[in-house]
C-alpha cells in the first residue's frame, strides 16, 4: 500500500476560478491509497513547497501528486522540493488541471471539476506504481570533435581548445578556411576576409590542444553523450605534409589542368596543387582523381622535381579512431545548384555567374588579381545586373526560405564593383531589402545613396544572350514598368543550402534535420545551438543561413556548451528507461528491431534481450511492441497505463 | 443512433514532446473546447500499445485519440510517430471487425506550436462521437 499525498493548487484564480479545488481534494481524499489531500493558493511558492515538504514528513507520504499546471512548467520544482524532504523525486508526479482543464473549460465549471478529478485520479494511479529511481551515471571523455573547418568550426575549436580541452577537428577538404577564405571583403566594414581569417587558421594548426585532420571524413560514429566513438578516414594526399616546402616546382611540370574549385571554376589548377597560398595545412596535395594514374611509368614528372622528397605515390588511407564527449557540427553551406536555375541561364551562359564567383573576381588572390573581368572574353563589364533571391523565397519553384546574407553581400559586391569600375553601372533586382544587423542598414544606404548603385524592386523573368551581351527582362514593381537591361555580366545571389556533408553526418548521428535539410535545433528560441540529442551542438550555416558574425557567435555558444558537457566528472541520464523481464522474454528480438537508438541487444549467453540504459532514451516503443510484456518502460509500465485508463473512464479497480 | 444529452467519454494518449505540449499551448492561449477528453501523457506516440486502445474501449471509452509529432521528421525519438501510424492503421481494421466504428479511433499529428489545432481536433472529435452515439459493446467479463 502506497501513502499518496495530493496537493491541489488554486493557482490564484487560474484554476480555482473554474475548478472547485476543494471538491477535487475531498474526492481524492476518498481515493484508494490517498492518505492526505489538501489545497493551497500557490503550490509553487516558497510556503507552498514548504507545505509539501512538511506534509511528506508528517503524513509519512511515499508518493506525491501535485495537481496544478503542466509538468513542463513545474515538475522539476516539485521533484526537487520533495527530494529535500527525503522523498525520491521519481515518486512525484504532476496532474495538469490548468492548461488541460481550467483554462480551456472556463464556462463549464461543473464539468471542468469532474474532468479535473479524473485527471488527478489517473496520476494517482501512475505515481503509486512509480519506482524510486536514481539517475544513471556515465563517465565522460574529455575531448570534443569539431566537424567542419570553416569559420564556425575554427571559432568553436579555438574556444574549446583555449578552455584547456582537447579538440579533434575534421575537415573534408584539403584545407580549412571554408567559404570565408574565398571572400574578398566582408560587409559592412569591408575588412579583407583573408586578413581576418588566416590568423585564426594558423592558430588552429599551431594550437597544442587541437588535432587537425584535413582531407578526412567521418565514416562512423557510435555512442552517446560523454562517450562517442568516432572513426575517421584520412585520405591520402600523396605529399608528406612535413616535408613539403611549398617551392611549387612540382606544379610547374604537372601536365594536367583541372577546374579550380577554390576559384569556383573561374581558373585552372594542376593535378598537384595547393588549394590557396594561405592553406592550412600548408602543403601541396595530389588530386588522385585527375593525376595521370599515380604511376611513375605514365608520368612521374612531379616526383622527379621534388627536392624535398615530399611526394610519394605509395600512400594509403589512414583510419583513426577517437573517443570524444561532445560533438560540434559546423558543416556549413553550399550554393543552390545551377542546374536548377534555368530561368536565369545559370550554367548555360558563361557570363551568368554566382555570388561566390564574383567574390573571386573581386579578390586580390583571385584569378584576375582583383580586377573585375567577365569570364567569356576577359573584358571589363560596364553594366552588371545583380539578381537577389535567386532560388530563395520561392516556395513554388525553389527554396521557401530567405538566405539572409544575400541582401548584404550583393550591396557589398555592387559597391566594390563601383570602386573597381567607376564608370560602370550596377543594377540590383530585389524583392525586399533585409538589413537587420549592426551597421547593415547604413551600409545599404551608402550603396544606394553614395555609391550610385541602382536598386530595382522586382523579379527578373528571363535572361538571354544577344550578341556578346545578356538581355535581362524584369519588372520594376514600384513604377509598374517592364525593365529591359542590356548587361555585360549577371551575378546571381544563389540560395544557401546545407552542405551535402551535413545530411551525411546527420544521418550517421541520427540527428534531425528540418524540411530544408538544415540541422534542427532543440528549441528555435531557447536552445538554438544544440540538438535534442545530448552532447551534440551546432555552429554556423549548417543550422540555418547566417552571416559571419552570427556563425562566430553561435560557434562560441556551441563551444561553451560542449565545454560544459566534457568538464563534468560524470554525466547523468534519465533513469526512466526500458527494462526487460528476463523470465518473460522469449528472445524474439522484436524490441531489438524496433528500438530507434540501438539500445537493446540480445545477450547471446542468456538468449534474452538486454537494455543499455545509457543509450535508451525512454520512448517506450519496445514496450508497445513486445508480444509478451517482458519489455516495460520504467514508470510508464503497462499496468500503470491500464490503471490510468480505468481512472480516466471512472472504472473502479475491482 | 445518437442519444439526447449524450456526453462521450474520450481518452487521449498524447506524446510528451508535441501533442501534450500542443494541448498546453491551447491552454495558454485559452482556446475553449469540450471537456469530454481526459489526456494521458506518454513519452512517445510509439509507446501506445494497441492493447491500451482496446482497454479504453473495453472500459467504456466512446472514442480514443492518439496524438503524436508530425511525420516525417518531428518525432523526438526519430520514428515513434511512424510506429504509431502503422499500429493505429492496423488496429482500425481490427476494431471494425469487432463492431467498433473505426472513426472512434483517431490519430493526429499535433506539434507543440499547434494549440489551435489541438482545440479544433478535440471539438471536431467530440461532435463526431456524439453523432455516432455511445459505443455499444458486448464485453464478456472474466
Amino acid at each position: 500500500m502506497a501513502r499518496v499525498g495530493v496537493f491541489v493548487c488554486h493557482c490564484g484564480l487560474n484554476i480555482a476560478g473554474t475548478v472547485d479545488v476543494e471538491r477535487v481534494a475531498e474526492e481524492l481524499a476518498k481515493y484508494p491509497d490517498v492518505v492526505y489531500a489538501t489545497t493551497y493558493k500557490y503550490m509553487c511558492s516558497e510556503p507552498g513547497q514548504k507545505l509539501l515538504q512538511d506534509a511528506i514528513k508528517e503524513h509519512k507520504l511515499d508518493a506525491v501528486v501535485v495537481a496544478a499546471c503542466s509538468p513542463s512548467m513545474h515538475e522539476e520544482t516539485f521533484r526537487t522540493a520533495a527530494g529535500y524532504a527525503k522523498l525520491n523525486p521519481y515518486r512525484v508526479e504532476m496532474a495538469n488541471i490548468r492548461e488541460h482543464c481550467s483554462w480551456v473549460h472556463a464556462d463549464e465549471k461543473e464539468k471542468a471539476t469532474e474532468k479535473a478529478i479524473a485527471i488527478v485520479k489517473t496520476i494517482v494511479e501512475k505515481v503509486r506504481e512509480n519506482e524510486p529511481l536514481k539517475p544513471v551515471s556515465i563517465g565522460v571523455s574529455r575531448r570534443v570533435l569539431v566537424v567542419g573547418g570553416g569559420v564556425a568550426g575554427i571559432q568553436a575549436a579555438l574556444d574549446v581548445a583555449n578552455a584547456g580541452i582537447e579538440v579533434v577537428m575534421v575537415e573534408k577538404k584539403p584545407s580549412i578556411g571554408g567559404h570565408m577564405a574565398q571572400l574578398s571583403e566582408t560587409f559592412p566594414t569591408l575588412d579583407c576576409s583573408q586578413c581576418i581569417l588566416t590568423p585564426k587558421m594558423a592558430a588552429v594548426s599551431k594550437h597544442p590542444n587541437i588535432k587537425l585532420l584535413t582531407y578526412s571524413e567521418i565514416i562512423d560514429i557510435s555512442g552517446y553523450v560523454g562517450n562517442y566513438k568516432v572513426r575517421i578516414k584520412k585520405k591520402p594526399r600523396y605529399v608528406i605534409e612535413d616535408r613539403c616546402n611549398l617551392c611549387g616546382e612540382c606544379e610547374k611540370v604537372c601536365p594536367v589542368f583541372v577546374e579550380n574549385e577554390f576559384d569556383e571554376g573561374l581558373s585552372l589548377r594542376k593535378a598537384i596543387y595547393i588549394p590557396f597560398p594561405q592553406a592550412v595545412p600548408s602543403t601541396y596535395i595530389i588530386d588522385s582523381e585527375h593525376c595521370l594514374g599515380l604511376e611513375p611509368i605514365i608520368c612521374g614528372k612531379c616526383i622527379k622535381e621534388c627536392e624535398a622528397n615530399a611526394i610519394t605515390y605509395d600512400m594509403s588511407p589512414e583510419y583513426i579512431e577517437v573517443e570524444v564527449g561532445a560533438i560540434i557540427l559546423a558543416t556549413g553551406y553550399e550554393l543552390y545548384p545551377k542546374e536548377k536555375m534555368a530561368e536565369y541561364g545559370y550554367g548555360k551562359y558563361e557570363n551568368v555567374i554566382h555570388g561566390l564567383q564574383f567574390e573571386r573576381l573581386l579578390s586580390a588572390s583571385g584569378p584576375t588579381g582583383g580586377e573585375v573581368l567577365r569570364p567569356s572574353d576577359g573584358k571589363v563589364p560596364k553594366r552588371v545586373v545583380f539578381i537577389q533571391c535567386s532560388g530563395s523565397r520561392d516556395p513554388d519553384n525553389h527554396m521557401p526560405y530567405c538566405s539572409k546574407i544575400c541582401c548584404m553581400y550583393t550591396a557589398k559586391q555592387a559597391l566594390l564593383y563601383k570602386h573597381r569600375v567607376p564608370d560602370g553601372e550596377a543594377y540590383i533586382f530585389y524583392i525586399d531589402i533585409r538589413a537587420g544587423g549592426k551597421g547593415y542598414e547604413e551600409f545599404i544606404s551608402r550603396a544606394m545613396e553614395e555609391e550610385g548603385v541602382i536598386y530595382l524592386r522586382g523579379r527578373v523573368s528571363k535572361v538571354f544572350p544577344e550578341g556578346d551581351k545578356l538581355m535581362v527582362w524584369g519588372v520594376d514593381t514600384l513604377l509598374g514598368n517592364k525593365v529591359e537591361i542590356e548587361a555585360d555580366l549577371v551575378v546571381l545571389a544563389q540560395a544557401m543550402v546545407p552542405s551535402s556533408g551535413t545530411g551525411e553526418i546527420a544521418k550517421l548521428l541520427k540527428c534531425a534535420v528540418d524540411e530544408n535539410g538544415f540541422l534542427k535545433e532543440a528549441h528555435p528560441k531557447l536552445r538554438p545551438v544544440e540538438s535534442v540529442a545530448q552532447g551534440l551542438f551546432f555552429a554556423g550555416a549548417a543550422q540555418a543561413p547566417k552571416d559571419i558574425p552570427e556563425a562566430v557567435a553561435q560557434a562560441s555558444g556551441a563551444a561553451a556548451k560542449a565545454v560544459a558537457v566534457v568538464s563534468q566528472d560524470e554525466l547523468y541520464h534519465e533513469p526512466t528507461t526500458a527494462v526487460i523481464d528476463e523470465d518473460m522474454c522469449s528472445g524474439c528480438e522484436i524490441c531489438v528491431a524496433t528500438c530507434p537508438f540501438d539500445a537493446i541487444k540480445l545477450n547471446p549467453a542468456t538468449g534474452r534481450a538486454e537494455v543499455n540504459e545509457v543509450l535508451c532514451e525512454g520512448c517506450g516503443t519496445c514496450a508497445a511492441a513486445c508480444p509478451s510484456g517482458a519489455a516495460q518502460l520504467r514508470n510508464t509500465k503497462d499496468v500503470q497505463v491500464v490503471r490510468m485508463i480505468k481512472a480516466a473512464l471512472g472504472v473502479s479497480e475491482t | 443512433m445518437s442519444e439526447e444529452g449524450f456526453e462521450p467519454k474520450i481518452v487521449a494518449f498524447l506524446c510528451n514532446w508535441c501533442s501534450y505540449a500542443g494541448a498546453d499551448l491551447a491552454g495558454v492561449s485559452r482556446k475553449q473546447y469540450p471537456p469530454n477528453v481526459v489526456p494521458i501523457r506518454v513519452m512517445c506516440s510509439g509507446r501506445v500499445d494497441p492493447q491500451f486502445i482496446l482497454q479504453a474501449f473495453r472500459d467504456g471509452a466512446d472514442g480514443v485519440l492518439v496524438g503524436g509529432c508530425h511525420t516525417p521528421g518531428d518525432c523526438h525519438y526519430l520514428t515513434g510517430n511512424f510506429k504509431a501510424f502503422k499500429r493505429v492503421t492496423l488496429l482500425k481494421r481490427i476494431i471494425a471487425q469487432m463492431g467498433i466504428e473505426p472513426e472512434r479511433l483517431r490519430l493526429e499529428w499535433i506539434s507543440a506550436s499547434e494549440g489551435d489545432k489541438y482545440a479544433q481536433v478535440i471539438t471536431e472529435f467530440v461532435s463526431q462521437i456524439k453523432a455516432l452515439g455511445p459505443l455499444q459493446l458486448e464485453v464478456a467479463h472474466e
